[in-house]
């Protein structure tokens, strides 16, 4: 059954080649795409449970060595994220599906096979055992993210997609250069035996390493002070789009330096990293109160709570990196549902910018409803599941004792909370703006296409969904909180990892 | 490693930083091939001299290390996949704006317009929405409309 591990990145690959071959056909090509999807989540969801019951489950791809071959290898860390990841693809796509017929959807017989590559990818990412193969996986997803913010090919995109392919291309360099510096200091690229090695170098090659790399990862991650290409290009891209790519993509990022750092051991890169998380808090909070656009506020809101991710690391104790995992948790579904929300505006308004629309909770009472659920979540209010996350983190700090950190989680947090409440007051409550006249190459109004009631419907009923799926963090708060503390365990004392691995 | 390889290195290195810095796409497409190259070497580099191949049980004196090879070669192949795409990024902006340049992004375009006096950052706020041209499409994928100077590229 260990099958499963490379089930989860061969099938999507294989499913996005027959979406491609079926695009003439929307339905049988949607048939595919969901698919696939359904039946990967539902692989992850079995993998998690398996991984919890009985330990890591180890594939070694072609029956190699680890020192020749490629190891999959899904621990609890790995699985429980994937399953959350892959949840989320599925309910972006559903909401794709009803939304993309409309103009401010992505051109239908594109993004559903590239976002199926795109969930191989990341797959790879969580679950490979070495760094070449984690390499790989992050141009899979990243290949994914070039076409898919570019794919119609306006104006905007076009330039937004500029500097975003120039910037990851260029981690992406570095990382491919860092790969080379490692397999001449240890001799290998997996982790596992890196983890064994890297720890014997002297002090100064460890070092150069780990700021090597956390320069590759902070500029995935979007951290402080690599952020800059993140807030550009989100917005320009199609709300489904921007879902994907805020929920996953810099979490990705996150994921490889929790990885990275804990298995090597790069413990005295901790206070670099907490200076880093501190500022990309407050930076990208303040970026988000400046601006007057709601998928511009969303985006910086990314960069703020990856601050947040980074913190825990930074503590590397036992307790920080399970709030880094918790938050992980949290993060992706509520990430993705308020943009989910930042596209049922646009689709009900036909504008994203917050001076043009207002008095939305009368209207549309619904939609109010499904920001303010995960918007007070994200501010970390009790009893959603930012509160959780965060309060771990708090916690973590405060047992650690680096208090300037909790300090400045907490400002970020309130300021957090006043973005909200900016766009509440602007969104939800107030007048109607006069209605401008309709310019005229600004999109056609949605009534205008057939079905709009009832694609309304199933965008709403999804969004729906993927908030009970945030409120159901904050539920089962107990057990996930048990699976963050084990995979912390795991990660901060490597040892398990490694023997798993090698034997 | 050989002086020489380090030498290629940091001077393939040194010139691709050098365009990748630039504005105009093409001149980035080339300064990531020449980091691309860098990168290959190092990766060759770092699998040490020839006769030191992993394999346990074929140990002779002329084959090399077999693993960065295979490194190397997926690398190759990704690199030239990305610069297909980045040059058809650059040939969509010539066709857009009649040029490869990037251009001034939001943020920049709004604080110039603030030294400026001119007040049309209202205008800039909205990012793709008001740009989203769907409509302007010809039915065979030419775009018309704003955007796109006199100079239709002769390909389309």
């Amino acid at each position: 059954m260990s099958n499963v591990v490379a089930l989860l990145i061969v099938v999507p690959i294989i499913a996005a080649a027959g979406g491609l071959l079926a695009r003439s056909r929307a339905l049988l090509s949607d048939a595919i795409t969901l698919g696939s999807l359904a039946a990967s989540a539902i692989g992850s969801i079995w993998l998690l449970a398996e991984v919890r019951a009985n330990g890591s489950v180890v594939v070694r791809i072609g029956g190699w060595d680890p020192e020749l071959g490629i190891v999959l290898v899904a621990d609890l860390f790995a699985s429980l994220i994937l399953m959350v990841a892959l949840a989320t693809i599925l309910v972006v796509e559903i909401f794709a599906i009803a939304q993309r017929r409309t103009v401010w959807g992505a051109d239908p017989e594109v993004a559903g096979p590239i976002l199926l590559v795109l969930s191989s990818g990341v797959s790879l990412a969580f679950l490979t055992g070495d760094l070449f193969t984690l390499f790989v996986a992050f141009e899979m997803i990243l290949v994914c993210s070039y076409v898919l913010l570019t794919h119609q090919g306006h104006r905007g995109q076009i330039n937004a997609g500029m500097t975003y392919v120039v910037m990851n291309l260029m981690a992406s360099t570095l990382f491919l250069l860092g790969v080379a510096f490692v397999y001449a200091a240890t001799g290998t690229v997996n982790m596992a035996l890196l983890a064994e090695r890297i720890p014997e170098l002297d002090s100064g090659t460890r070092l150069g390493i780990g700021l090597w790399f956390l320069v590759v990862f902070g500029t995935k991650a979007a951290a402080f002070p690599l952020f800059s290409w993140l807030p550009d290009s989100y917005p320009t891209a199609p709300t489904t789009i921007t879902a994907v790519f805020a929920g996953l993509l810099t979490k990705i990022g996150v994921y490889a330096i929790v990885r990275f750092n804990t298995l090597t051991g790069m413990e005295e890169l901790g206070p670099v990293i907490l200076v880093v998380a501190g500022a990309t808090m407050l930076i990208g909070v303040s970026g988000a109160l400046a601006q007057d656009d709601i998928k511009r506020i969303l985006s910086f809101h990314t960069v703020s709570q990856i601050g947040y991710m980074l913190m825990g690391v930074g503590l590397f104790t036992v307790a920080g990196v399970a709030g880094t995992v918790i938050f992980l948790v949290h993060q992706i579904p509520v990430k993705t549902v308020l943009f989910l929300v930042g596209g049922l505006i646009e689709d009900a308004e036909d504008t994203s910018a917050l001076d043009e629309i207002g008095g939305l909770a009368r209207r549309r009472p619904i939609i109010a409803l499904l920001f303010a659920l995960p918007a007070l979540s994200l501010a970390g209010l009790p009893p959603f599941s930012g509160f959780v996350a965060k309060l771990a983190l708090v916690d973590a700090g405060v047992a650690a004792s680096s208090i300037p950190i909790v300090v400045v989680s907490l400002l970020a947090s309130i300021l957090t909370l006043l973005s909200m409440t900016k766009i509440w007051l602007n969104v939800f409550w107030g007048d109607e703006p006069e209605p401008t006249p309709d310019s005229p190459d600004g999109p056609p109004a949605q009534d205008a296409y057939a079905g709009a009631g009832r694609r309304r419907y199933v965008m709403e009923a999804t969004t729906g969904i993927a908030v009970a799926g945030t409120l159901a963090v904050a539920l089962f708060a107990g057990p996930l909180w048990d699976m963050s503390d084990r995979a912390a365990d795991d990660l901060v004392n490597p040892d398990r990892y490694i023997s798993e691995v090698l034997s | 490693m050989s002086a020489a390889l380090l030498l290629a290195i940091a001077g393939l290195v040194g010139v691709g930083v050098y365009l990748v810095t630039a504005r105009s796409l093409s001149r980035i497409v080339l300064g990531f091939s020449m980091l691309g190259h860098a990168a290959v070497l190092s990766l060759l580099g770092a699998g040490g001299r020839a006769a030191q191949p992993p394999l346990a049980d074929r140990v002779d004196d002329t084959a090399a290390n077999p693993l960065p090879q295979a490194l190397s070669l997926t690398a190759i192949v990704i690199s030239f996949g990305l610069t297909l795409f980045l040059l058809a990024l650059a040939r969509r902006q010539n066709e857009l704006t009649g040029d490869d340049l990037v251009e001034d992004d939001l943020e920049d375009r709004r604080i110039a317009d603030d030294e400026t006096g001119t007040d049309d950052g209202d205008a800039e706020a909205r990012p793709a929405p008001s740009e989203t041209d769907a409509g302007d499409r010809l039915d065979d994928g030419v775009p018309v409309g704003r955007g796109v100077t006199t100079q239709e590229p002769a390909a389309s």
